[in-house]
């Protein structure tokens, strides 16, 4: 299941990455209130950016980030090159997707 | 199948396979990223947090870091946050929420050419600052927003 949106788009020599995934993000610290205990944790920790297989913004999130979450940063260059975004759970579980810097 | 594997079986009468594998891109060495800092995240106190996560407790008001946050969000369990930082050298943005359960929320290591900007939307269990913490040529700075929270996003 594709769990990754992701715009690109390059302009003026900075390309700025919108891009919304597709995750619980329980932080458990929230209820259940069916049985009473707490909703376990299960978050997205990692979130990592590579243009041409190298790095450009890795981000480290809690589970105090939003469900379904949003991530926007910008970078110089771009243009024409692919960028994957991946992200990993504290599951382990992880998801990635790659896009055309537009 | 998946290209990996075609590769290993292919290769695995010939010597040298994980090195092609690697050079065709589809072993990428998980050690060169920075491991998720959990003793940080579990710190009950932002400025533990904070100092245990970026190294220093030491850190100057900028004017240079922009909060983008409402005045007034409506949902606790979604706030924007967008953070712009414009002096030279920006090399992480954090973002802690006091008043949360676990204040340290979010972290974005920026590699060079990577601008000083960050935008994710965030959960806050009550009223209080949106603080910013900037690592910029190894020096930190910080800025602050107060955000009123009408329904808490903890689940409460």
């Amino acid at each position: 299941m594709a769990t990754i949106k992701i715009r690109a788009k390059e302009k003026d020599g900075v390309t700025t990455v919108k891009a919304l995934m597709t995750h619980p993000m329980e932080s458990g610290f929230r209820k259940d209130s069916k049985s009473g205990g707490m909703v376990p944790a299960h978050f997205i920790q990692e979130v990592v950016c590579e243009v041409n297989g190298k790095m450009v913004m890795n981000a480290h999130w809690s589970g105090g980030v939003s469900k379904n979450p949003y991530i926007s940063f910008k970078f110089d260059g771009g243009k024409g090159e692919t960028l994957k975004l991946t992200w990993t759970d504290n599951k382990g579980k992880s998801d990635s997707t790659e896009a055309a810097i537009g | 199948m998946n290209e990996l594997r075609r590769l290993i079986i292919k290769g695995s009468m010939a010597a040298g396979t994980l090195g092609v594998a690697v050079g065709a891109g589809l072993l990428v060495p998980t050690s060169v990223l920075a491991a998720w800092p959990d003793k940080a995240f579990a710190e009950k106190k932002m400025e533990d947090a904070l100092s245990m996560l970026l190294g220093s407790g030491e850190m100057t008001e900028s004017g240079d870091i922009k909060i983008k946050a409402p005045e007034i969000a409506e949902n606790g369990a979604v706030v924007p946050v967008t953070v712009s930082a414009d002096m030279a050298g920006v090399e992480s943005i954090t973002i802690a929420a006091p008043n949360n359960p676990s204040p340290l929320v979010a972290s974005f290591d920026l590699a060079d050419g990577a601008h000083g900007y960050a935008s994710t939307r965030i959960k806050m269990g009550k009223s209080g600052d949106v603080i910013a913490v900037v690592k910029a040529d190894g020096k930190l700075y910080t800025a602050k927003k107060g955000v009123k929270v009408t329904i808490g996003g903890c689940g409460g």
